[in-house]
């Protein structure tokens, strides 16, 4: 059972994940190729003070505030920069973050930080804890979305400078896209330290990035249930693995690309083709 | 004479980025998009120069053999990746190269061994001194040399030669450079042939400057090549000049001053990430 509760918790800490960056991304159409930073930012901050003997639950909040903090400056450097230029900018932001880390011994350098406390509730309690955690932000992206905030980050992803003509304060928004999504996953990081018990530098780099991002685009761009469904099959997908270990990245990487390749609008697209094709036929 | 030393370092280190960017961005120029699997090939380089020089002893025919094989393989990734790609957002072609780049070092793993390759008898040891007190190997001499060579070779083409034109044409406008008769696809093609064999030759040069291929060299200079190419104003070929070679040289110095608070590869992203916050567009972006 142990076994089970584990990959479960996984999978809630990926769902909270993508979905922080389908509100960057997704709904706001700003590509991140570097929030794996944030997972890590949070990570970083829970799990020192967890050592210091603050409780779990109280570490979320400055786990998810101190990513939030570095999110907004990204986020307002997200202004100077565009598209490519921006896929660029996050890009350097996870190298920077691994490379500061690497070089601080209060970090723990190129070893990372061990022994990090186990939740004072058990496994199965961070486990009720991930899954709470998740269902709060979810309702959260939702809210927004139904929103006028959501009205306004479609705009902003569809088309930026229309949406400045039309009067949409698109700073503030992008803004706040980067905020809700580098505190979600500053939040996912607080949880990951706890799941995981160690973190070191190579837990939030580049290859951690992309992997949110591929689960953010094979769910479908902007969609929040495909995107759940696709970071829940994702996380699982290297324990379906285990047979097969070692072409794994080898799969991993021609399904990524056949992903692209054949169904580029993602799970959600896929479905709506699918109901759209019965719907026909009635 | 560290001052010195660090520059000419800096320098080759930049003649190998430049070599690698060209591709990326002569890619960039013509389709909008971030090319990572470019790494791929170049790793492909290294490997393709060991086994040839290994296999016949002679490194001129290990280089021409990885240059053409490269460009190839180069041409068919247009045609397998990039192709069906094209009306879809720059994204999605975007991850599809990432997998493919990730599928690909799994690849060389497979193929090649998970230790890497060395030459049995690494060719051009010997060495100069250049300056009183300094001096380099041949191998370092000839990237410099081959570097230099192809770019000139490369600009030559591209001002002298109608398919340069007709390139040039269709990275400003395709739909005016195909309503003048130009044949897009034509460029296309020559264009992911000739960057793909500048990469192969730059991974050729730094296996043998590292005595070594491993399945993931290429993942750092793709990850640098990116930036590289960024910093020049994307698609610019000056600008990507311009950017390895500054690169190369801030590298070389930062390792030393600021070595202690920052690796390597974050040096060249936090230049980056400084340049961009003052010139969003890079530094030589076309008009």
């Amino acid at each position: 059972m142990a076994y089970e509760i584990v990959v479960l918790t996984n999978m809630a800490i990926s769902i909270l994940f993508a979905l922080s960056l389908n509100v960057i991304t997704g709904f706001c159409g700003q590509v991140s190729l570097g929030h794996a930073a944030f997972l890590g930012i949070g990570a970083y901050t829970s799990a020192i003070l967890s050592k210091a003997g603050v409780p779990l639950v109280v570490t979320f909040i400055p786990a998810m505030g101190m990513a939030a903090l570095v999110g907004l400056v990204v986020g307002v450097a997200s202004l100077r920069v565009r598209h490519d230029f921006l896929a660029i900018t996050t890009m350097g932001v996870v190298f920077l973050f691994t490379g500061i880390v690497r070089k601080q011994d209060i970090l723990g350098g190129e070893i990372g930080i061990a022994g990090i406390p186990a939740p004072e509730f058990g496994r199965i309690g961070l486990l009720v804890t991930a899954l709470l955690c998740v269902l709060a932000y979810l309702l959260f992206v939702i809210r927004i979305r139904k929103s006028w905030a959501g009205f306004a980050f479609d705009s902003i992803a569809e088309d930026e400078d229309t949406a400045r003509l039309l009067g949409i304060h698109v700073p503030r928004f992008k803004l706040f896209a980067f905020l809700v999504g580098t505190a979600g996953a500053g939040l996912a990081g607080a949880l990951y330290a706890h799941q995981i018990r160690f973190i070191g530098p190579d837990s939030f780099g580049f290859v951690e990035s992309i992997s949110v991002l591929a689960m953010v685009i094979i769910g479908g761009i902007g969609s929040i249930w495909g995107v759940i469904l696709s970071a829940a099959l994702l996380s699982a997908l290297p324990q379906f693995f285990q047979i097969i270990d070692d072409f794994k990245l080898l799969v991993y990487g021609l399904l990524l690309f056949g992903a692209m390749r054949f169904a580029p609008d993602g799970i959600d697209g896929l479905l709506k083709r699918l109901f759209r094709r019965a719907g026909g036929t009635r | 004479m560290l001052l010195i030393d660090l520059c000419i370092q800096g320098l080759i280190q930049g003649a190998i980025y430049a070599l690698i960017a060209l591709g990326l961005t002569l890619v960039y120029g013509l389709l909008r998009i971030l090319h990572v699997a470019h790494a791929a090939l170049f790793t492909l380089g290294g490997y393709v120069g060991v086994v040839v020089t290994n296999g016949s002893g002679s490194f001129l025919l290990a280089l021409l053999t990885a240059m053409l094989i490269v460009g190839c393989v180069g041409m068919a990734s247009y045609r397998v990746i990039y192709k069906p790609l094209l009306m879809r957002p720059p994204l999605i072609a975007l991850i599809a190269s990432i997998g493919v780049f990730i599928a690909s070092e799994e690849l060389f793993r497979l193929v090649f061994g998970a230790y890497g390759l060395s030459y049995t008898n690494p060719p051009l040891k010997g060495q100069v001194e250049i300056l009183p007190g300094i001096s380099l190997s041949h191998a370092r001499i000839l990237v410099v040399v081959l570097a230099v060579g192809l770019l000139s070779g490369m600009g030559w083409l591209a001002v002298h030669t109608r398919i340069g034109i007709a390139a040039r044409a269709t990275v400003v406008d395709p739909a005016m450079a195909a309503s003048s008769g130009v044949n897009v696809e034509t460029i296309r093609y020559a264009s992911f042939f000739i960057g793909s064999a500048f990469a192969g030759a730059a991974g050729v040069m730094v296996s043998l400057l590292n005595n070594l291929v491993e399945p993931t060299m290429g993942a750092v200079p793709s990850y640098k090549a990116l930036a590289i190419i960024v910093l020049g104003g994307l698609g610019s070929v000056r600008g990507a000049l311009v950017a390895s070679l500054a690169l190369g040289v801030i590298e070389a110095f930062g390792t030393i001053y600021v070595g202690h608070i920052l690796d390597r590869d974050s040096i060249a992203f936090a230049f980056l990430i400084m340049i961009l916050m003052v010139r969003p567009q890079g530094l030589l972006a076309r008009g």
